[in-house]
């Protein structure tokens, strides 16, 4: 097994002038409903060789910072303040003074590196291009630069490598790329804006391996833009929390996780799912919305969500004040929470029950099988030719997928994206006669379904809660008219449907009002309750749920993760999850089937999997997951995946796993073989039957 | 620490002990959400050259109809004591060789002009838009079906059959709206089903889908509302080109038949004339340019207004 050297120890703070001091930054924009103040009043000194981390949730400002301290925010954004880099200030210079400092002086690494780069021009072209532009040298000397930046930042064979375009790599290998481009004239400043966001977990943990490798080459100081409090854990000096445009925390990484001093910043915390530990705390969802940054009311802009407010936080906004021995906190009652005597989570119980309580009741449940697959397979044709489409070869989306869902019980199918878990869920909802095995549904075989009134019949039985919330609910329709199609779709009666919206509404913890409302003017988190509301209308006993809680923030997951244990428990459904994130998986499932490239390569129970992960690439998963506690986070022992998933279109003819396997590249001729060769068989664990394996290593 | 903190200096929030504290936040969020109507009208009036054609599209439609009243002469009329006389306290856009009022003529071809281009706009697109949004949504057999009886009807020389289909039928308006959304719906339909490709594979569609709504009412409440702006578009411009193709087959004397009058007969009679009596061609003429243009710039206005990313409509480039 291959063990990754230990993250190392920050980087000693050099002493030296920041390379980077903003100063009092404000940014507004202008929308219909008045200037929106995105970022106000911002100021920080980053120093050489630094990492400060920004985080915070969707619309705090933290991404506008960003390009403001770039000077890449739209003309029709209004900045004020000082953006200092090296004593020049970068407010108010125009387009062409702004072009020879970017790429320059400060590198700026963009969420999604697709988009980042020019799709016409080769990788070593747009290195060299770069290199270029800020320094005086020769086509062939800035090739050669460029083939060594690829080397680099891990691109394997980068002199061959040069030549190819970026759609030739994968989403890593791109990022990778982008992190070149950006540290290719050696910027004072590195500016990261969410560089993983776009990637999976075992992706993600290499690159932001490379993020420090080309950091401690250039010896920048890296702002790194997050909403990920676990890459804070690994990778922060410092960190800044951001709320409401405004800094309302700044600490040390170790001050800031020991004794989070911003009611804000501890509640952030609370509610973050994690997987490491024995034992699952219950997390406590912040409730309320973070305020909408036109015409902020005067006073602490969290003072609504605050358990610890006072009356003074309504009329004041706080300002930022020195705690001594911690940083800087934009909070009245920061002293007494910073010494101990305030707990700034308030006392106010969780929202929900908790939610480890009641699972082993309803996970030993012998409630009926509310679906079975067995043997599922799906392929698509790859076809070559635009006018005559000639088939090329078979795309095995999923290859032989097989388990039972109880009711009552949560199965949660876990993987990285192009696994084949959506694939999976889509062909068991798509009700109809699979291309290979069966799917039985509530004891209905569904090949056997012959007219259009027996599928719609068991329609009711099977419903979906869509990942993006926004995008699963009509925009032009309210609430209460999206509640009602199912309703109708079955042939209820007006009276009715409208008393089951109403009750749907109280079900899911939602105000009347909002059935008047369109999903435009609603909050991700009143959102997902509405789509959730919506797939119950019919009285479903199976509820698919894809990627539930990824587009949702930390703060509003943890209260939609109760309201779904809460719904289960009280209505005795079956939740069919599929999700990439396995530390939110771990709160809502009772058990867990890991999938890669169309196979289940290890199921079992939840705990069962985080406490004993047999199969490598579990066990690789769990590992790759940042722990926020930068403690653990930066001492453990991680198992490092290198590549990604092999195209499934040639899937390897033994083990899928094969290609990225640790325990392979360590292990004897013989058992090589095998791997290569020979599938392996789903291997059930001594002592726990339900907990199954397919590997031939382990 | 090395990172130093200034976060929140002292100009980011001064203390505003008049500002009514708690209750603030509320009224500020319902603010920032406007209503769909409230915001479309409210970037639609942004944009004024939009505001003016809407002002002339009204006063255009208030002139034919009840502009005849303010005359004595109807468009049938004939005063013999006055052919093809200049325009005059009497006849105040003179009149034509056969002695009928060019006012009276003008405000009824207006009319008839005005009515025809409505009615063919709108049948044109709700043709349009259930075909090109059935085609996309069922896919497969029905939408390349549909499809080839779309490009064929494209590449037919339609205002040749048209033509000839209105000639034989001749003189009546109302055999004429139906000729001309006859051979007019396949361009925007075409546009429909490329825009309906993309609404299909949206998660809602797929949702209801899987919630059992019917296929019909997929279309109906799911495909089409969410056309609304493209729709609205292709109305406006619509009757712009029915205008233009009303008054291109009257002018070659295909259209609207005497005695009934339309903008495009009235041009066709002038043009004949147009050096001894150009008050015959000028005023149908000025009438058919108002119209064309406010249409085109409402029809431009609305565009950006329902396009939430266009830069005119929204209040300096970003919402």
């Amino acid at each position: 097994m291959t063990l990754a050297t230990p993250l190392l120890d920050p980087a000693p703070g050099k002493d030296g002038r920041p390379v980077l001091s903003v100063r009092d930054l404000h940014i507004t924009f202008p929308s219909e409903a008045g200037p929106v103040q995105a970022v106000r009043g911002v100021g920080f000194d980053l120093l050489p060789g630094r990492t400060l981390c920004v985080v915070g949730e969707s619309g705090s400002g933290k991404s506008a910072t960003a390009l403001g301290v770039m000077g890449l925010l739209p003309p029709s954004a209004e900045v004020r303040g000082q953006v200092l880099l090296d004593g020049q200030d970068l407010v108010g210079l125009d387009d062409r003074a702004l072009s020879k400092i970017r790429g320059k002086s400060i590198g700026m690494v963009f969420q999604d590196p697709l988009s980042a780069l020019t799709p016409i021009y080769s990788v070593g072209r747009l290195l060299a291009d770069a290199l270029r532009v800020h320094q005086d040298l020769t086509r062939r000397a800035a090739w050669e630069q460029a083939v060594q930046l690829l080397d680099l930042v891990g691109i394997p064979d980068p002199r061959g490598r040069a030549t190819a375009f970026p759609h030739e790599f994968s989403g890593g290998m791109r990022q990778r790329v982008v992190i070149a481009l950006a540290i290719a004239n050696r910027p004072a400043v590195l500016v990261a804006d969410e560089p993983t966001t776009a990637l999976d977990v075992t992706v993600q943990a290499q690159i932001l391996d490379v993020l420090r490798l080309a950091q401690q080459e250039t010896g920048a100081g890296l702002v790194l833009i997050t909403h990920d409090l676990g890459v804070v854990a690994g990778h922060a000096d410092d960190v800044a929390v951001m709320y409401a445009g405004r800094f309302v925390e700044h600490a040390g990484v170790t001050e800031l996780f020991r004794r989070p001093t911003m009611p804000y910043t501890a509640r952030l915390l609370a509610a973050v799912p994690t997987v490491d530990g024995g034992v699952r705390r219950p997390l406590v969802p912040i409730g309320g919305e973070p305020p909408a940054l036109v015409d902020l009311p005067a006073g602490c802009p969290f003072a609504p969500r605050c358990a610890v407010a006072l009356d003074a936080c309504r009329t004041a906004e706080p300002e930022s004040h020195e705690v001594t021995g911690h940083g800087h906190v934009a909070c009245l009652r920061a002293a007494e929470i910073a010494d101990g005597s305030l707990d700034p989570k308030g006392d106010t119980p969780p929202a929900g029950p908790p939610a480890p309580a009641d699972r082993t009741a309803t996970a030993t449940a012998t409630g009926e099988v509310v679906l079975r697959v067995e043997d599922l397979v799906k392929t698509f044709p790859v076809t070559k030719g635009a006018v005559l489409k000639r088939r090329i070869g078979t795309l095995r989306a999923v290859g032989g997928v097989g388990f039972a869902l109880r009711a009552g019980e949560t199965l949660a199918l876990v993987g990285e994206s192009g696994s084949g878990k959506t694939t999976t869920l889509m062909e068991i909802l798509r009700l109809a006669r699979p291309e290979g095995g069966r799917v039985e549904i509530c004891g209905t075989d569904v090949a056997a379904l012959d007219s259009p009134a027996a599928v719609r019949r068991l329609r009711r039985d099977v419903q979906i809660v869509m990942q993006d919330p926004l995008g699963a609910l009509d925009p032009r329709m309210p609430v209460s008219h999206s509640l009602a199609e199912p309703l109708r779709a079955i042939g209820r009666d007006r009276a009715s449907i409208r008393a089951r919206v109403r009750e749907l509404l109280a079900l899911v913890g939602l105000d009347d009002t909002i059935g008047d409302r369109f999903p435009a003017a609603l909050s991700g988190g009143q959102r997902q309750r509405v789509g959730i509301a919506r797939a119950l209308a019919t009285e479903p006993r199976l509820l698919a749920l894809d990627e539930p809680l990824s587009a949702l923030d930390v703060s509003v997951q943890a209260g939609v993760i109760n309201l779904l244990t809460r719904l289960k428990r009280e209505l005795g459904l079956a939740y069919l999850v599929v999700a990439h994130d396995l530390a939110v998986v771990r709160y809502v499932s009772d058990r867990i089937a890991v999938m890669y490239l169309g196979h289940i390569v290890e199921t079992g129970d939840t705990e069962a999997i985080f406490a004993d992960p047999r199969h490598p690439y579990t066990r690789a998963l769990l590992s790759a997951i940042p722990i926020p506690d930068p403690g653990r986070e930066r001492t453990r022992e991680r198992v490092v995946l290198t590549g990604e998933p092999p195209n499934a279109a040639r899937p390897p003819r033994g083990c899928v796993f094969v290609d990225r396997c640790p325990l392979y590249r360590e292990a004897g001729e013989e058992l090589r073989r095998r791997c290569r060769t020979e599938p392996p068989a789903q291997t059930p664990v001594a002592g726990d039957s339900g907990h199954r394996y397919a590997c031939h290593g382990v | 620490m090395s990172t130093d903190a200034r976060a929140g200096a002292p100009s980011g929030a001064p203390v505003r002990p008049d500002a009514e504290p708690p209750r603030a936040a509320r009224p500020a969020r319902e603010h920032a959400h406007l209503g769909l109507g409230r915001l479309y009208a409210r970037r639609f009036a942004r944009n004024r050259l939009a505001v003016a054609g809407a002002v002339i599209l009204a006063l255009l439609v208030l002139f034919a109809a009840l502009g005849g009243h303010l005359t004595r002469y109807a468009y049938t009329d004939a005063d013999f004591t006055a052919l093809t006389a200049p325009p005059s306290g009497v006849h105040w856009f003179g009149t034509n060789q056969g002695g009928n009022d060019v006012y009276a003529c003008a405000v009824h071809g207006l009319q008839r002009s005005l009515t025809i281009a409505v009615s063919v706009s709108v049948l044109t697109v709700v043709l349009a838009a259930v075909i090109g949004s059935g085609a996309a949504y069922f896919g497969g057999r029905v939408e390349r079906a549909t499809l080839a009886v779309i490009h064929f009807l494209l590449v037919v020389p339609s205002f040749l059959i048209l033509a000839l289909v209105s000639h034989r039928l001749a003189g009546d308006w109302r055999v004429l709206i139906i000729v001309l959304t006859v051979f007019g719906w396949m361009s925007t339909a075409r546009v429909i089903w490329a825009v309906s490709t993309s609404l299909r594979e949206r998660d809602y569609v797929k949702a209801a889908e899987f919630m059992g709504v019917g296929p019909l009412r997929v279309i109906l409440r799911h495909l089409i509302p969410n056309l609304g702006s493209l729709l609205i578009v292709n109305l406006t411009l619509g009757v712009v080109a029915t205008v233009l193709s009303e008054t291109a087959l009257s002018f070659l004397g295909f259209g609207v038949q005497t005695p009934d009058v339309s903008l495009g007969t009235m041009l066709a009679d002038g043009a004949t004339t147009l050096t001894s009596a150009p008050w015959l061609f000028a005023f149908p003429a000025g009438l058919l340019v108002l119209l064309t243009v406010s249409m085109t710039l409402i029809g431009d206005g609305l565009r950006d207004a329902l396009d939430p990313t266009s830069a005119t409509g929204s209040a300096g480039g970003r919402r």
